[in-house]
């Protein structure tokens, strides 16, 4: 007789791939991660390297560099985490009021396209707009100002890569509101109108308060990207002349191992950031459960 | 609805009809500045007399790449890893989502496969021990690592995995009546009935591979192996972006070629430009499947 596996090794059999996948390219890298308590040799490997105990931290930490990398980490990731929520909702809001629908798609096509679009192929024209013989020195041009290379001035180059960060994603991110309102009762405006709300009292005791769960719920789970300031944009856009203010903890770690193969230290950095970030998702997904019953899975 | 006429509120609407027009503009703006740099002749486009229009219409630059066989072999590399990476992303995740869809009565290990795959998706093991772990499997330059070495993406095995469960178990059950077995009962049923979700994931992913530059850098030791992006960020991006002085600047700006260098930028957006319309059709209810992202 022929032998029929149950359906259980049928399911076995479908999940093995993505585990596999899981342990060759997620799991096993976690080794690694003993890197960041050895002075790591490449030709001795992990276990032939001398075990130096909490010596990387130590250091790492006394260096100036990093308080400094950290600074400059939060001072972005965070303003982009605040500004990432409120431009989109400002957006979002303004595009709702928006009365003739063509016009209003027409709209919502155009600002989503920039989050399409690779950091690399953002950052090779955002560079040329704001570069010494760019479109902005012009525009300054004619108010008098000097040309200059933007992206190598270091008292601006955090504000300019909020911006453009926010210039990106702030139509992406407005999708989820959109989609929010869609879903408010229109007779709750013309009982507002009746009672002689506004356009402004309408907006705001009516459509506010209806986002208000999405906008929390947001908040909370983008706290888990304290420490993520964008490795893909910083690291097309900034130089040496702005490491000072624009040298985020992926881009050190990045220099640190890569370039300057300094492997242990660069694996404590990022160990300290995986850290940080792990704690804080868990934190901000228990919040979540919590207060908004989000799941998920 | 009731729309209230004052001159306030009219006012607003014009005001607010321009910002729209204004963001809008921002947003095409850039693209529409890299297609007139790349059209300009080179001394045009060098001396940043190009705003809103060609400047000395020329062909040139487009000439230029098709002689450029690096250029070339970029894109085929993009290619062959955008095309792969989805092929093999929407299966292992098709296979994976099934089983995991299923209750943990009916899949008992479900909830432990469940909790390892969410710990590798919010726990990372940082970049150095990922490159040194790559390069131990011996994969450096080989277009699998490129394939490979994002890892499972689990945030859009969980969208999958939520738009299995919504479907109708009673499908399932009629199946099994009639004799079908798991396989049978995932490519013939779940799958044809989740279109809308799978392709937003499989654009997803295109999208993803597409625009991958760092991978690219770090797992190859040449330009032949690079990918588009990756080839852009290191013959376009980094010319820019090195520190120099106003006169270096200034002689670098003679050696140049914007017009060139906007030209490849365009080429690298077009495939992304051709999928847009499809993009649109299903990201917005791509990300109401996955309730929020990040």
């Amino acid at each position: 007789m022929k032998k029929r596996w149950s359906t259980r090794t049928h399911y076995h059999l479908m999940v093995a791939p993505g585990l596999l996948w899981l342990f060759f390219f997620s799991l096993v890298p976690m080794v690694g991660i003993v890197m960041a308590f050895q002075d790591f040799n490449p030709s001795k490997g992990y276990w032939g390297s001398e075990w130096v105990g909490l010596e990387n931290f130590a250091y790492l930490f006394s260096m100036g560099d990093s308080w400094q990398v950290i600074r400059n980490t939060l001072i972005i990731a965070v303003s982009k985490m605040v500004l990432n929520l409120v431009i989109p909702l400002v957006f979002a809001l303004l595009l709702n009021e928006v009365t003739h629908p063509r016009y209003k798609r027409l709209v919502q096509t155009v600002v989503y396209l920039p989050h399409f679009l690779s950091w690399v192929i953002l950052a090779s024209i955002i560079l040329s707009l704001f570069g010494y013989n760019g479109v902005v020195n012009h525009i300054f041009g004619l108010f008098g100002g000097e040309p200059k290379v933007w992206m190598q001035d270091a008292g601006i180059f955090r504000q300019l890569v909020i911006g453009t960060d926010v210039w990106k994603e702030f139509g992406y991110n407005a999708v989820i509101f959109l989609a929010a309102l869609t879903g408010v009762n229109p007779n709750l405006y013309e009982a507002a109108a009746i009672d002689g709300a506004g356009r402004w009292k309408s907006i705001w005791h009516i459509t506010l308060p209806a986002l208000v769960p999405t906008i929390v719920l947001l908040g909370v789970l983008s706290l888990g990207s304290v420490l993520n300031a964008g490795f893909d944009q910083v690291f097309n856009l900034y130089n040496p002349m702005v490491y000072s203010t624009g040298d985020i903890l992926d881009t050190w770690v990045y220099r640190m191992g890569l370039v300057d193969l300094q492997f242990s230290l660069a694996t404590t950095a990022g160990l300290f950031k995986s850290v940080v970030s792990f704690v804080l998702i868990v934190a901000s997904y228990a919040i979540a459960y919590k207060a908004a019953d989000y799941r998920i899975f | 609805m009731i729309r209230n006429r004052s001159f306030g509120s009219r006012l607003f609407d014009l005001a607010n009809t321009v910002v729209m027009a204004v963001l809008a503009f921002s947003c095409l703006y850039p693209l529409w500045y890299a297609l007139c740099l790349s059209l300009s002749d080179k001394a045009a486009a060098n001396s940043g007399v190009v705003t809103v229009w060609p400047v000395g219409f020329s062909l040139h630059s487009y000439r230029e790449i098709m002689a450029d066989a690096k250029f070339f072999n970029s894109f085929w590399v993009s290619i062959q890893r955008t095309v792969l990476g989805t092929l093999v992303t929407m299966l292992v995740l098709v296979m994976m989502a099934y089983p995991l869809s299923k209750s943990k009565w009916e899949y008992k290990p479900r909830n432990v496969i469940m909790w390892l795959v969410v710990f590798c998706m919010v726990f990372n093991s940082g970049t150095i021990p990922w490159f040194i772990t790559i390069q131990s499997y011996g994969l450096i330059n080989s277009i699998w690592a490129l394939v490979l070495a994002g890892s499972l993406p689990v945030f859009n095995l969980l969208i999958m995995m939520n738009f299995f469960r919504s479907l109708p178990a009673d499908l399932e059950e009629a199946a099994v009546v009639d004799g079908a077995g798991p396989w049978r009962i995932l490519f013939q049923i779940v799958v044809p009935c989740s279109v809308p979700v799978l392709a937003t994931i499989v654009l997803f992913t295109s999208v993803y591979h597409w625009n991958e530059f760092f991978q690219g850098l770090v797992l190859t030791t040449g330009a032949e192996h690079y990918p588009l992006q990756t080839y852009i960020k290191q013959m376009v991006v980094n010319i820019q972006t090195g520190s120099m002085t106003l006169d270096q600047l200034e002689r670098l700006d003679k050696l140049s070629n914007k017009s060139l260098d906007a030209a490849k930028v365009f080429i690298a957006m077009i495939p992304m430009l051709a999928v847009y319309p499809f993009l649109q059709k299903y990201f917005v209810s791509g990300i109401m499947l996955g309730a929020v992202k990040e």
